[in-house]
């Protein structure tokens, strides 16, 4: 099973099994990582489950759609390494993807 | 002060059902939303996005959705408090006295939560140190324009509202327009308007831009904004505007002394009820062993939250159970004449 390390804003690094096919939000909220809250379920409509993905990772994920970099303008700090964890969807090839979370969400 | 039977938090698909559940057993209700319209998420998130997993409605927007349920719970002529959102809830003998942030006052027996997330308020600048210019140089949302004339007014956001108000403003004021990235997210009208603007001199625009700092002491001197390379820019302005959309905050909710589970709200799954005799929470916002985040969900806690509220209203009355194909009763309140 791909491992996602999540690195907490409290300076917490947790690294979870996350099944194929779940998103990177779900291997999240399923195992208590803190400070993603996926207000509107992964439906792409809050911006409330935004990441910074670690830098050497961000290219090798699938490009965002444009509903995606919309909804970055409303994330708290968006940096160019902003995604939407709701949009990142695990796979083999996402083994070891480590993101971090924002101080906040909103 | 206004009296009834059941206080409804929420003006979402939701609560709106159970207006009607609340109707057909013959309870009456006020409907209290934060928001400036009726529909919740369903029309502030996605008034356009097809759902495909309402009962018996093959495909329908939030807006479609929205307005059915205002055409089937027509008939009872229900009180929508918007633009409020309920700040105190208190105790006394058997009533809950409730009053919004706009100070209108309920008397009811009892309290159904169907909030959704919770109320739906701006996202602010994430810049330190800005709430003592907040509400009054820096603003997220415009009540009165005049205050704007022959000033400087700073705009950040790049949709509708931050372009729509940069286009209206830009006639009697000078507008900076700041946004994150290149491309903006409005309509194209508006995009191609506000760089017709840019191209006559009368809007600046800087784009790959976010607000850094603010001088200044209580009015502002200038701002710094800062630049995706990391350069920093000083605009001398007036006010600043910023559009960054709607969040949702679970807000006073979290002050009743209701039992809370991360953002949401523990209820037995009988009625719905939640710690508080009285109060019930129902959709997105309640959680229960095997919940769904659905709005058929949501209806069928609607559905037991009425019944549950009938104990309050009518203490020496028993419920009786009935259909609406059969039930002349029901049918009258529905207003169908036979």
């Amino acid at each position: 099973m791909p491992k996602i390390t999540y690195l907490e804003n409290n300076g917490n690094s947790k690294t979870i099994d996350v099944s194929n096919g779940l998103t990177v939000m779900e291997g999240a909220v399923q195992n208590d990582i803190q400070g993603i809250d996926a207000d509107c379920g992964g439906g792409m409509a809050c911006a409330t489950c935004h990441v910074y993905v670690n830098e050497e990772w961000f290219d090798k994920l699938p490009k965002k759609e444009d509903g995606e970099e919309d909804m970055l303008d409303m994330a708290f700090e968006p940096k160019k390494n902003s995604r939407l964890s709701c949009q990142l969807i695990v796979s083999d090839e996402l083994d070891g993807l480590i993101v971090s979370i924002p101080s906040k969400q909103g | 002060m206004i009296k009834t039977d059941t206080l409804i938090i929420g003006a979402g698909p939701v609560g709106l059902f159970c207006v009607h559940q609340l109707g057909i057993i013959g309870l009456t209700c006020e409907v209290v939303d934060n928001l400036d319209k009726i529909g919740g998420q369903c029309i502030e998130l996605y008034p356009d996005k097809p759902i495909y997993d309402i009962p018996a409605i093959p495909e329908c927007t939030g807006e479609e959705l929205t307005n059915n349920l205002l055409e089937q719970i027509k008939t009872f002529k229900t009180n929508f408090h918007l633009n409020e959102r309920v700040e105190e809830i208190k105790q006394d003998e058997k009533k809950w006295l409730i009053k919004t942030n706009k100070g209108t006052q309920f008397e009811t027996s009892s309290i159904i939560i169907a909030a959704g997330v919770g109320s739906f308020e701006p996202r602010k600048f994430s810049t330190k140190e800005i709430e003592k210019y907040e509400g009054k140089k820096i603003l997220y949302s415009v009540k009165d324009k005049k205050i704007f004339k022959d000033k400087t007014v700073t705009i950040f956001g790049g949709g509708d509202s931050a372009l729509d108000w940069a286009i209206e403003l830009s006639n009697t004021s000078k507008v900076i327009l700041v946004h994150r990235r290149d491309d903006f997210r409005g309509m194209q009208a508006s995009i191609d308007k506000v760089n017709q603007l840019k191209e006559e001199g009368k809007i600046e625009i800087y784009t790959k831009y976010q607000l850094d700092s603010v001088e200044g002491d209580n009015k502002i001197e200038s701002i710094n904004i800062k630049h995706d390379d990391e350069s920093i820019k000083e605009i001398k302005t007036d006010y600043v505007l910023g559009f960054f959309g709607l969040i949702m905050k679970l807000g006073p909710i979290a002050e009743w002394g209701l039992n809370l589970d991360k953002k949401t709200i523990p209820v037995n799954t009988e009625n719905f009820e939640t710690n508080k005799k009285g109060i019930f929470a129902i959709g997105d916002i309640c959680s229960y062993p095997g919940k769904l985040k659905l709005i058929l969900s949501g209806f069928h806690e609607g559905a037991l939250a009425a019944r549950g509220c009938f104990k309050y209203a009518k203490p020496d009355e028993k419920y009786r159970f009935e259909f609406t194909t059969s039930s002349k009763i029901v049918k009258s309140r529905l207003g169908i004449k036979e």
